[in-house]
């Protein structure tokens, strides 16, 4: 139960987009196709989950035994930073096909604050092995959900007449805020 | 001249943030007030005054490969120091920022300064660069902080803007009313940067 509160809080009432604001950039830079935004998402939720599980061991059977929390900053990004390179090697040889679908995505994900955002986040609310896990895997998920509506709406937005001016982030974020309004309406969802 | 130029250009014809779109997270998540926008504002601008002038300084001896592992090194050394200034003499400041002081790491403004013009040039004008850079982070941080504080509490950095008759415009101090007035201030930006460019 613990468990499933986890996640849907990290689904759709924190939603990692719209309440946290992690991964606005490629939610604004890779959301104006669907099917580039399906593997954005699928790429990140694939990453941020093994992020944080391999930062919530290294924080906790690393740093905090040997006392040196404060260098929680810099092994987070190190080690996110070399886990994504793995990653790209690792499904470039056991899954072409999978590798042809996110290849161009996995090196923009180190540098994707919401990988980094959910591997601290977990820290400072103390939560256990499988809660990361969880959390991540809802957060991730949240993630690709959110990117993929804003995908949809904006292959529709194509055919609006905006103004010049407005064209881009400006019209993308008001979009957001939209959407943000309606994903309010889920806070009710847990007391 | 030049290194005028350098400084000057961040305030607006290449502000990171309306213009270039950087670094939106932090833009987003701490303008609920003056007051927390003020408090990113020091520790960005630490973060990329300091690193802008390792990076300078160092940008001979590094080895090409290896350039943007030790630019994030430079970076979360100078974010860690930010981190735990803030923890140990602002504990409240540091509270309402929460992750987002670390988070300043994958800002992308402070690894793009530095690939862009920190790693080509001398210390003097990168200083400069990441002075202007901050200045113009600066201003649109407190432009969507004014606007979101005013507009969703009726205060500015804690003071009453309004009188008595004022309900606060709840919205704009919650996630949504961040993007409204993001989306909105580009546009002026846009339009304004436009018609200066007609003429």
């Amino acid at each position: 139960m613990e468990l499933l509160i986890v996640f849907i809080s990290a689904l759709l009432i924190n939603n990692f987009v719209l309440h946290y604001f992690l991964g606005i950039c490629p939610f604004i830079g890779v959301s104006n196709r669907l099917d580039s935004a399906i593997s954005m998402g699928m790429a990140v939720t694939f990453v941020m989950t093994i992020a944080s599980a391999v930062s919530w061991l290294i924080y906790y059977l690393i740093l905090v035994p040997f006392r040196v929390e404060f260098l929680e900053i810099v092994s987070f990004i190190l080690v996110i930073a070399s886990l994504v390179q793995v990653v790209e090697m690792f499904i470039k040889k056991a899954s072409p096909p999978l590798y042809q679908a996110l290849g161009i995505y996995l090196p923009l994900i180190t540098t994707n604050c919401a990988i980094l955002g959910v591997a601290l986040i977990s820290v400072l609310k103390e939560y256990s092995f499988i809660e990361t896990l969880v959390f991540s895997l809802g957060a991730g998920l949240g993630f690709a959900l959110a990117i993929t509506i804003m995908a949809g709406i904006r292959e529709e937005l194509e055919f609006a007449d905006v103004p010049e001016t407005l064209k881009g982030p400006g019209i993308t974020l008001i979009t957001a805020g939209i959407l943000a309004l309606a994903f309010m309406g889920f806070s009710g969802l847990i007391k | 001249m030049n290194l005028l130029k350098e400084f000057i250009k961040g305030w607006w014809k290449e502000n990171p943030v309306f213009v270039m779109v950087l670094g939106t997270c932090p833009t987003l998540a701490v303008t609920n007030s003056v007051k927390n926008a003020i408090g990113m504002i020091a520790a960005v601008a630490f973060v990329l005054l300091g690193s802008s002038f390792i990076v300078s300084l160092i940008r001979k001896i590094v080895p090409n490969q290896v350039r943007i592992a030790t630019f994030i090194v430079v970076i979360a050394t100078f974010v860690t120091m930010a981190d735990r200034y803030l923890a140990a003499f602002y504990p409240q400041l540091s509270k309402a920022l929460g992750p987002y002081v670390p988070l300043i790491v994958v800002n992308c403004i402070i690894l793009g300064r530095q690939e862009a013009f920190a790693s080509k040039n001398g210390v003097l004008a990168s200083v400069l660069d990441a002075l202007g850079m901050s200045i113009g982070f600066g201003i649109a941080l407190m432009l969507m902080g004014s606007v979101r504080e005013i507009l969703g509490s009726g205060t500015w950095l804690g003071m009453k803007v309004f009188g008595s008759w004022y309900i606060p415009w709840q919205v704009m101090i919650l996630p949504a009313g961040a993007f409204f007035v993001f989306g909105f201030l580009i546009w002026g930006f846009n339009s304004i940067n436009k018609a200066f460019a007609k003429r």
